[in-house]
């Protein structure tokens, strides 16, 4: 392995952008065969680096040579010509098309200006089996879960002649079982002689799979690493990322109280065709409480989160303090103590093209400081909004720019700061530190448990399971707008959570649901 | 920064301008016209004090219309039916104003509250239908500018709210003395500057006030940038779209106030004039619905009308400045969404820049 030739070599890559060098010096050899983990901070450079080596950008200085011959990259098809495949952490597939049509699509075997399908399908079948990727070819997209669609990625770019594979986050999407079969098709691939770089956050992963690990910090190849024959743990991997120890999400103690704050019976959310996205839920919340709800996206959080917002139609009574509020307007609900932390902080969390200060309004905007409820107090609103920026480490040079400006973790530390601001009483945190870098989700945990321990009640879901397990007092697991099972936070391990978010089998951290 | 700002809001519309100078000089080229001799004698013109006052009675028109629009716009609501609004608005405060024998500080202001009840009811309908059914308000607003027209012509013609007004046209009542709001001769012995400017006036600096310093103008601008957001921060999106509407065609019905207030016959004849409303988008577009940009806009578009009546003279056809104003149009919105991406991009390196710097002082 060690011996087996450079298929892609990096040396001296520099990429500056008009203030800010995103790569500098980036030196690597990424064996042929092999599995070659680049991981980093969020910002490090991982991103700049792989549009550069996938045509996307142009490199300052350096030279990439692709198996032994230099080459320049002037967009993505030359590197596709030569060999370089791209699977992106969203997956760009057509749901209203079959999995071969999603395959073929733009290069699309013809018979006299007929799409000649039988080809296409004895060429797959044929590269599905000799690379163990199972895929059912005239299915349609929608109909196919995550993990599979990832399978059609790649084998969309293999059909395209890779040998050369970049994978960005693929695991980010996965449930832990989904994850061992895609490393298992990861193996056959380089036992096929087919070279991976495997961009990752997630140090655990990147040992069980990786032949070598490159460390990009700053912009800057800082180590490289064969984690076969040198002995190294999660932990040096992140010392080497950011300087500092991994933190872990864990709470000490329990500060759960008897009084409960929101009480939900026989929540329901129908589909406009009256299909049941959230069936008949019901779960109480005490002060003190952080309440985790594990699923696979899709089976339902989403709506509940919505639901309980009073964003969407529901039906179900919801107690809050002691009264019903099912009545109540999502205005009404906010002012009286309702923080939120979107899934989905473009959609739902922010105003990208207003100013921060206007940003840190947005929700509270009937409350001081932001306003007398009908006046707004600018000037208030500003003062606060520089509070946050300090107590919550926003990086940006000014209070006046668009949060359109800020990197995802600073827009996502701007939004916590905000609801933690309006002294909420009940926190909806959805996946509170996605696509947040090492320290903020550090940051954002330490005031997640500062709030808990002053009596805030809080709704967490996250994707994210050592985040789940760590945090919660109280695990529910949601499939298909159901709850189908308790977890014990303190004895549950992420892989029988993993587990019985599809519903598989029940094991010893894991009950039936109450 | 700020100076950096104001550079960037000028710089779309005066190259839009230039662009559409450069295309009119092209046109009249084409036909042998003497363009220097056309552009100076629409300048000297044009800048008459007789045709400064024409400029600025029609700009207070154009300006609310351009409001009425900016409003909808703001939060991503395209009311088209500011023409209707205004029309029927115009026709039912006539009316009234011609059937009361009031004082002018009674007699205005009920005038100008029935334009803007009547408009509002207008918008509204096509607001309950918006809400309720989901219709989208630009298909009703159109089809509700014909049914108004259709109105007004029935009222005037086939009932007793119609007489002989002026010659040989039928009208409402001409309005009585008191009821009027002629304005002054400030720049022109001749002719006045409309009374309503004041009012124009008034609509803009309430416009911004309520847009940028009230919850309501702050839930209205987060729901046109963007819906969910707003929605998940306590707006109810659907009263927002009723409530929008409903300002948006009350301002609209003012629009004909002006002539109807301040001009022979002081009544709404079949001869109304028609189709400020649809100026009025165009002024919206062109002044990016902020309200000292309309009235840069407002009166441009103004000075563009006014001193066209002089190409006649120089035998040019006068579209060549219609052209014009929709060449203008047409550039700016493309300049509007280069300067609006481009801020978004330098924004970022900004910051980028601002924190690396921050950064490398601090180790």
């Amino acid at each position: 392995m060690i011996d087996a030739p450079v298929a892609v070599k990096l040396a001296g890559i520099w990429k500056r952008f008009p203030g800010v060098i995103a790569n500098s010096d980036i030196n690597l050899d990424v064996r042929r065969g092999s599995v070659h983990a680049i991981v980093g901070e969020n910002g490090a450079g991982k991103s700049t680096l792989m549009k550069i080596l996938y045509g996307m950008q142009k490199p300052d200085e350096g030279t990439i040579a692709i198996n032994g011959n230099e080459v320049i990259f002037h967009s993505p098809s030359d590197a596709i010509d030569a060999g370089i495949g791209m699977v992106h952490q969203h997956f760009m597939l057509a749901d209203n098309l079959t999995v071969l049509e999603n395959i073929i699509l733009g290069s699309e075997p013809t018979k006299r200006g007929v799409i000649n399908q039988q080809t296409a399908l004895t060429r797959l079948t044929q590269l599905a089996q000799q690379y163990g990727l199972d895929v059912p070819f005239n299915s349609f997209v929608s109909e196919l879960g995550v993990g599979a669609r990832q399978r059609i990625e790649i084998l969309k770019v293999l059909y395209r002649g890779a040998s050369i594979l970049i994978l960005d986050e693929p695991t980010a999407v996965l449930v832990p079982h989904e994850v061992d079969e895609l490393f298992s098709a990861l193996s056959d691939l380089k036992a096929e002689g087919i070279t991976i770089l495997f961009i990752s956050h997630k140090l655990d992963e990147v040992l069980a799979i990786a032949d070598e690990i490159s460390v990009i910090r700053a912009g800057s190849t800082v180590a490289t690493v064969d984690p076969r024959t040198q002995k190294v743990s999660a932990d040096d991997l992140a010392e080497m990322m950011v300087g500092s120890e991994l933190p872990t999400p864990e709470t000490r103690g329990s500060t759960v109280t008897d009084e409960v704050i929101i009480d939900v019976r026989n929540l329901s959310v129908l589909t406009a065709a009256g299909k049941p996205l959230v069936d008949d839920v019901s779960f109480k919340i005490h002060a003190g409480e952080i309440l985790g709800i594990a699923g696979v996206e899709g089976n339902g959080q989403a709506e509940i989160v919505d639901a309980l917002m009073g964003i969407i139609k529901s039906s179900g009574v919801l107690i809050y303090n002691g009264g019903d509020i099912s009545k109540w307007s999502t205005r009404k609900r906010r002012e009286q103590g309702f923080g939120f932390i979107p899934e989905d902080r473009m959609r739902q969390g922010l105003l990208l093209e207003a100013p921060l200060w206007e940003n840190k309004m947005l929700g509270h905007q009937t409350l001081k400081p932001n306003s007398n409820g009908f006046l707004l107090t600018p000037a208030d609103a500003k003062n606060d909004t520089a509070r946050i920026i300090d107590e919550y480490d926003v990086r940006t040079p000014s209070i006046d720019v668009f949060a359109s400006a800020l990197s995802g973790g600073n827009q996502q530390k701007l939004i916590v700061g905000r609801e933690m601001s309006s002294d909420p009483k009940f926190l909806l945190a959805a996946h509170p530190t996605r696509g947040v870098d090492v320290g903020a989700q550090s940051a954002i945990w330490d005031h997640l448990r500062k709030a808990r321990e002053s009596g805030l009640a809080v709704l967490l879901i996250s994707a994210d399971l050592d985040e789940l397990i760590g945090l919660s007092d109280t695990i529910k697991v949601l499939l298909r707008g159901k709850f189908v099972a308790d977890a014990n936070p303190v004895t549950v391990t992420p892989q029988e959570l993993g587990t019985a978010m599809t519903g598989v089998k029940k094991s010893d951290g894991i009950e039936a649901a109450s | 920064m700020s100076r950096q700002k104001i550079l960037n809001s000028l710089a779309a519309p005066l190259l839009a301008v230039a662009f559409s100078l450069v295309v009119v000089t092209i046109i009249l080229f084409a036909f042998g016209s003497n363009v220097f001799e056309v552009f100076n004698a629409m300048a000297v013109y044009g800048t008459s004090p007789r045709s400064l006052t024409l400029m600025l009675n029609l700009a207070t028109t154009y300006y609310i219309s351009a409001v009425a629009v900016a409003i909808g716009f703001k939060m991503n609501l395209f009311n088209i039916g500011v023409n209707g609004q205004y029309m029927l608005g115009g026709m039912c405060a006539a009316a009234v104003a011609g059937s009361l024998n009031l004082p002018g500080v009674v007699a205005i202001p009920i005038t100008i509250f029935v334009a803007i009840a009547v408009g509002a009811a207008w918008a509204g309908v096509a607001a309950w239908l918006k809400s309720a059914r989901g219709v989208s308000e630009v298909i009703s607003t159109i089809m509700l500018n014909f049914i108004a027209l259709g109105l007004i012509s029935y009222t005037i013609i086939r009932t007793n709210v119609g007489r002989p007004a002026a010659l040989n046209v039928r009208g409402t009542e001409i309005i009585p003395p008191n009821g009027r709001m002629v304005g002054w001769n400030l720049l022109s012995p001749s002719i006045k500057v409309y009374g309503f400017i004041i009012v124009a006036i008034l609509i803009g600096v309430l416009y911004w006030f309520v847009l940028n310093r009230t919850v309501f103008g702050y839930d209205l601008r987060a729901s046109g940038l963007s819906a969910s957001a707003a929605s998940a921060s306590g707006v109810n999106s659907k009263r927002m779209v009723v409530i929008t509407m409903l300002i948006s065609g009350g301002i609209a019905g003012m629009v004909g106030l002006p002539d109807l207030l301040g001009n022979d016959p002081y009544s709404y004849t079949l001869n109304f004039p028609s189709g400020y409303g649809f100026t009025g988008i165009a002024i919206a577009l062109l002044g990016r619905n902020n309200p000292i940009g309309i009235a840069f806009g407002a009166i441009l578009w103004a000075f563009l009308d006014v001193s066209s009546q002089i190409l006649d003279i120089e035998n040019v056809p006068r579209e060549i400045v219609t052209i014009m104003q929709g060449v203008i149009v047409l550039a700016v919105v493309v300049a509007y969404e280069l300067v609006r991406r481009n801020r978004v991009k330098s924004e970022q390196q900004n910051v980028g820049e601002a924190l690396a710097q921050k950064e490398s002082s601090a180790s």
